[in-house]
């Protein structure tokens, strides 16, 4: 057991240090329960899921009427069981804190072995306390959501199904694990998003997604078989000591199937379109997994897989083009959204973009990419679950163009917003602040082009979010109330839905607090390494100054454009070429349509007609025509006996003739 | 040696022409019976040239089957014969296709 | 002794069957199929997972010919033995009411040739002799023919035809390679058909090629592989779902069997020289299958041209030659069975409440039966190799066998993931999804009769989908013995 794994570093070009995995196995103690911050959620699930529909009679009402429950508990203990691991996993030393556990070998055969192996290290640990964290807060909060629903017992065994799942993506220590995992969380984003799937477009929602990111797992799947032919392995360990040693070709190629994968689960264009798509789903699943966990996961991957993408440097660079597309993009489609749920999905879209940008950065980035994460975890799950809170009271209603002046009639609900607006829009002092400060600032350094669109997507930023904000809670129709219909009465939410939103909006604002002395950088380290630091073009402070100032142009642009317009209750049609492509999520399905959709279904259609016609025909073809002939040659049986004598002669002699030809010959 | 050869190859001319010409199932089946002896007959002479027993046994077992052939034929005639009141082999034409 | 127990078994039971008393006739039917179910576990407890192959027994049948009476097992064979034994008794289980319906041959029948079918199938996976194989082989259709004939829709005796033409048709050019055999081990001066004395020939490189050709084509028919699929879409639509289990999970695997047996045991040589095509072919099958089952309407239809898919990656598994890619088709083998059993059995659940085999005219099932929604869409992530679900794990070890083959058919091979996916959810969008027909009775949910037949095959695939090791164990051992004797040692794999 090598305990001072983090000795032993590779040394790429320049001062870049890339970290071997190595993770102690032997650690013991509280360590030997990691497996349990899985279970515990799972054997929710199985209870849920599989257990409690073959109850009978009252046993099985009591089930349905208190499941949620069982859910809730489930998800609490999974996170303070991560919570006692954090703390010991602290009370170790800098030098050994990845702990491994090996729970058994799940396939073995040739010369090709993976084992279920966890690794909980300081990247694991963070996520683990985010997942848990976020996820125990957004199940009490779909109690109160989830109300009404006759299947939320249901409900609440998806959304276990999902965490646990979810954990076993980030604790996993090997590649194989991780796509199960990856799956995992897509199956239970596919049950989630058509949760209502009595409606068609829930169905069709959660199917496009499932799809969107099978053609991720592509990626994914062929890089786990590029890892075994290559190195043998997909432990992280294996991997991460072998690539040292391997060739750039190779390792590009690996990257860049890596992040194919990324792509998919974390909505990056090309393959974004599902996203918005998911909204279909209920609030609670967009809050938890299209906001604050499972799209994130792509940043995962390309962060746990550092010792990959620094030997890399093209797979690298595709991670920057890739988040900096996908970070205008979201934005862009955030801005034109009338469905408030949309309009946060686009922003979700656009914040991971500034993730995988930070991602794409190296070991200089990595951390904050990390870091953005958790502080996008807490302010995006606060806003989703505020939108969930204004859809509660609005009967379900999600365009913003319905709503308006909701700041008095919701005034918690408008507080913890607030606080979640003004950390994603980055005012100084809240979480989101100083994570996309440190991003920005890092894509300045590496390449002025990139930061300077990063800067200018934290604008565009600050200009949706302050048109969703002004929609929503401020800009009253002319009688001074909102723009709601009759039958509509606002209400604040109950308690157990808004004790949650208090205590992410806490989190909004003090997330910052991770930064304070580099922690979560010094923290990060020994799992992402260190590299040269390059210098900004500019002092930090001054940078910090513009960004801010951007930010500010944007959100005074939405006053002057939003906030002091009337905003009238139906879209209006005659807008800019730019408003009807944003509407259009910038022809993202048509594109799809177009280039795989279209083409596709002719494919299937022709294949179709051609195995009917073509394949079977053939075979049939050929029946028939035997058929025929026999049809033909059956008019020799005419039933006339001295025919057939005739036959049996002229038969005779052919053989006769043939006999003495063959003995004359 | 080749003489009783060449009445056995004209016998079997004879039965065979009879087959295919005559209409008369009886004729017929005298015909048949014929190249059946033409054949016994060639049998034994080679038999007899050879100074084996292999033809001589061979002509008694065609005759034997030709025997039982002449009781079961018979009989099928008889009852075409009854119900049709004919004998003729081309009126018995509905086994075909 | 155990193993001609095991074929007898069923053999007796389909006699016994059909002169037992009409209303004791479906008991004594299943009787024989739990009799036979343990007389398979006690074969598997007798079984030594390194032995190679062995609960031998052998006597000379036509001494002349070198033709005996020979069975034995290996890791290849047990696993198709139990997956036989299993099966059955579920099918007939599903099928109690159901042969009874009206048009139908009734119970007593039904019954009755499955347990014939099941008998000359434990026949054809434990014989070591290769005529033997043969008329064992050309024996299943008899039971197989009357099953599709017999029960089903409306059409199922011109797809019993073709199906038995198209089955005929490969076995006679199996015939022509068997005689073929015969002739090279008669050359040696001591003929023989027995599979350990031809492996032990040395045959010549062309020879090889034309007996190959012969058992390739017949078993390329039997599994089948593109461009020798319609029969099987044919005769799955026409086919109770109970036969189609028959047909698909167990007879079907006849042919990637006698591939594993045959081309590979026998004409190591003739099959590397096949691979490109071979592969080629099973890509094309992958590919074709899922594209075309997306476009069809028929769940019965759709269901069997997604196994032309899965057994494309079973043949792509086993001619890439490493160990990895064996025994991953192997273990592929077993869980398609599994899987594709669950799919059809729960369609035909399905189909009977709903009255209708067309997608088209479903919707909203969900609704009113959820259990058999869960059902369904288990089965059809098994069917696009979820991880969790036992097929991912051999679907990956193909993947990366064929990816380490070349880099390009892992490529190729690895698209079907998004094409299942999209068939398996696209068809439980369509039946399952949405506000339900209008004017459509609500579809009933599986009552705990039904639930408890399909629900070992659920947990069947989540238990190897996690713990997939008791099989592999049995594989390895086989694939290890049978690939050093191609010539490939387990280093093989990668450089």
């Amino acid at each position: 057991m090598n305990l001072l794994s983090h000795s032993v570093l590779l040394s790429a070009e320049g001062g870049t240090h890339i970290p071997v995995v190595a993770p102690d196995t032997g650690a013991g103690g509280v360590f030997d329960l990691l497996w349990l911050v899985i279970a515990l959620p799972l054997l929710g699930a199985v209870v849920l899921l599989a257990v409690a529909p073959l109850l009978q009679g009252s046993l099985k009402a009591s089930a349905d009427k208190h499941g949620h429950l069982v859910g809730t508990a489930a998800a609490l203990a999974s996170f303070v069981l991560s919570l006692v691991l954090f703390v010991a996993l602290l009370g170790r030393d800098a030098e050994s804190r990845q702990v491994g556990q090996h729970l058994w070998t799940w396939f073995e055969t040739g010369s090709l072995s993976v084992g279920m192996d966890l690794l909980y290290d300081q990247l694991a640990a963070l996520f683990l306390l985010l997942i848990t964290g976020v996820g125990s807060l957004i199940h009490v909060y779909a109690i109160g959501y989830m109300e009404h629903d006759p299947r939320r017992r249901r409900f609440f065994g998806y959304l276990n199904l999902f965490v646990a799942a979810m954990l076993t993506l980030i604790l996993s220590a090997n590649f194989v694990g991780l796509f199960l995992g990856w799956e995992g969380v897509g199956l239970a984003s596919y049950l989630l998003i058509g949760f209502w799937q009595h409606k068609h477009s829930a169905a069709a929602a959660a199917k496009k997604a499932f799809v969107i990111n099978r053609v991720g797992d592509i990626g994914l799947s062929l890089a786990i078989a590029l890892m075994f032919a290559t190195f043998g392995t997909t432990d992280f360990g294996g991997v991460s000591e072998l690539t040292g040693g391997a060739d750039q070709g190779t390792l590009n190629a690996l990257g860049l199937l890596l992040l194919l994968g990324a792509c998919g689960k974390s909505a990056q264009v090309p393959l974004q379109a599902w996203l918005l798509d998911a909204m279909e789903g209920p609030t609670p699943v967009s809050a938890l997994i299209h906001a604050a966990t499972m799209v994130t996961a792509g940043v995962y991957l390309v962060v746990r897989s550092n010792f990959v993408f620094e030997l890399a440097p093209v797979a690298q660079t595709a991670v920057v083009v890739v988040a900096t597309v996908t970070l205008l993009w979201g934005a862009i489609i955030g801005c034109a959204k009338d469905d408030i749920k949309k309009a946060l999905a686009g922003s979700t879209m656009s914040q991971i973009g500034y993730m995988m940008l930070a991602a794409g950065l190296g070991p200089v980035g990595y951390p904050f990419a990390i870091f953005h994460l958790l502080t996008h975890g807490f302010f995006k799950a606060n806003m989703f679950l505020g939108a969930g809170s204004v859809m509660h009271g609005m009967d379900d209603d999600v365009d913003m163009r319905h709503y308006g002046a909701l700041n008095k009639a919701m005034p918690v609900t408008f507080l913890t917003f607030a606080m979640g607006y003004l950390a994603i829009i980055g005012f100084p002092g809240f979480s989101g602040f100083w994570s996309k400060d440190r991003i920005i600032e890092s894509a300045l350094a590496d390449n002025l082009l990139v930061g300077v669109l990063a800067m200018l997507g934290a604008g565009i930023t600050g200009f949706y979010m302050t048109r969703l904000m002004l929609m929503t809670f401020f800009t009253p129709g002319p009688d001074g109330k909102g723009r709601w219909g009759k039958d509509v009465h606002p209400h604040e939410s109950p308690k157990v839905m808004t004790v949650p939103l208090m205590v992410l909006a806490a989190l909004s604002v003090l997330g910052g607090v991770l930064l304070v002395g580099d922690w979560i950088v010094t923290w990060l380290e020994p799992v992402t390494g260190t590299a040269e630091h390059h210098e900004p073009p500019l002092p930090a402070i001054v940078i910090t100054l513009l960004i801010t100032l951007v930010v500010a142009t944007g959100v005074a642009a939405a006053w002057f454009l939003v906030g002091r317009r009337e905003v009238s209750r139906e879209a209006p049609a005659d807008v800019s070429f730019a408003t009807r492509a944003a509407r259009a999520d910038l022809y993202g399905d048509a594109i799809n349509d177009a280039v795989v959709v279209g083409p596709g279904a002719s494919l299937v259609g022709g294949l179709t007609t051609f195995d009917r016609v073509g394949v079977d025909g053939t075979i049939e073809g050929g029946s028939a025509a035997m058929g025929g002939l026999s049809r033909t040659l059956r008019r020799l049986q005419n039933g006339f006996v001295r025919s057939y004598a005739l036959s049996l002669l002229a038969g005779a002699l052919l053989v006769v003739l043939a006999l003495l030809a063959v003995n004359l010959g | 040696m080749s003489q009783y050869v060449v009445l056995s190859a004209i016998l079997f001319t004879i039965g065979c022409v009879g087959v295919l010409t005559r209409r008369n199932a009886i004729v017929v089946f005298m015909c048949v019976e014929l190249m059946l002896n033409a054949s016994n007959l060639a049998f034994v002479a080679f038999a007899r040239q050879h100074g084996n027993l292999d033809g001589q046994i061979t002509a008694f077992f065609v005759m034997v089957v030709a025997a039982a052939e002449v009781v079961i034929g018979l009989a099928i005639i008889m009852t075409i014969f009854r119900t049709r009141r004919s004998a003729s082999v081309d009126d018995a034409s509905l086994l075909k296709y | 002794m155990i193993l001609t127990i095991l074929i007898l078994l069923p053999l007796v039971g389909a006699l016994v069957t059909v002169f037992a008393p009409g209303a004791l006739a479906r008991l004594v039917g299943i009787a024989f199929a739990g009799a036979t179910l343990l007389a398979g576990i006690v074969a598997a407890t007798q079984y030594d997972v390194d032995g190679g192959m062995q609960l031998t027994e052998t006597h000379a049948w036509i001494e002349s010919l070198g033709v005996h009476y020979a069975l034995g097992v290996d890791g290849l064979g047990i696993l198709m033995v139990l997956l036989t034994v299993v099966l059955v008794p579920i099918v007939l289980l599903a099928g109690w009411r159901e042969s009874e319906a009206e048009g139908n041959s009734g119970a007593k029948a039904f019954f009755a040739w499955t347990l014939a079918l099941e008998a000359m199938s434990l026949a054809v996976f434990t014989a070591t002799d290769v005529l033997l194989f043969y008329v064992v082989f050309e024996a299943t259709l008899i039971p197989a023919y009357f099953l599709i004939g017999g029960f089903g829709r409306s059409g199922r005796g011109r797809a019993a035809t073709k199906f038995l033409i198209y089955q005929l048709g490969g076995g006679l050019v199996m015939l022509a390679s068997v005689i073929g055999l015969y002739v090279v081990s008669a050359n040696t001066g001591n003929p023989s058909f027995l599979i350990s004395d031809l492996a032990a020939i040395d045959i010549d490189p062309i020879t090889q090629r034309w007996l190959f050709l012969g058992f390739f084509i017949a078993f390329a028919i039997k599994a089948p592989m593109f461009p020798v699929h319609t029969w099987l879409a044919d005769t799955t639509e026409k086919a109770t779902p109970g036969t189609s289990v028959l047909l698909v999970c167990i007879l079907d695997k006849i042919g990637t069997f006698g591939m594993l047996r045959f081309c590979l045991g026998l004409l190591p040589e003739a099959s590397q020289w096949a691979t490109p095509v071979v592969v080629v072919l099973a890509l094309i099958s992958i590919i074709y299958g899922a594209l075309v089952a997306i476009g069809q309407d028929d769940v019965l239809r759709l269901i069997g041209l997604t196994s032309l898919s899965h057994f494309g990656f079973i043949v792509l598994g086993i001619f890439v030659f490493s160990p990895t890619g064996s025994s991953g088709a192997i273990l592929y083998m077993v869980n398609h069975g599994i899987a594709t059993a669950l799919m059809f059995l729960v369609a035909g659940y399905l189909i009977q409440r709903t009255g209708t085999a067309s997608i088209r005219e479903m919707g909203g099932v969900e609704k009113t039966a959820p259990v058999l929604a869960g059902f369904f869409l288990v089965a059809g992530l098994a069917a696009c190799g979820l991880p969790g679900l036992s097929p991912f794990v051999s679907e990956l070890m193909v993947i990366v066998a064929a990816f380490d083959h070349h880099w390009l058919v892992g490529s190729v091979a690895v698209l079907a993931i998004v094409l299942a996916a999209f068939y398996a959810l696209w068809m439980y969008q369509r039946t399952m999804t949405g506000p339900g027909r209008e004017g459509m009775a609500p579809v009933a949910d599986l009552d705990r009769r039904e639930v408890g037949i399909v629900a070992p095959l659920l947990l069947a695939l989540v238990l190897f989908g996690f713990f997939p090791m008791p099989l592999l164990d049995v594989i390895n051992p086989f694939v290890h013995d049978s690939l050093a004797g191609v010539g490939i040692g387990q280093e093989g794999g990668h450089q």
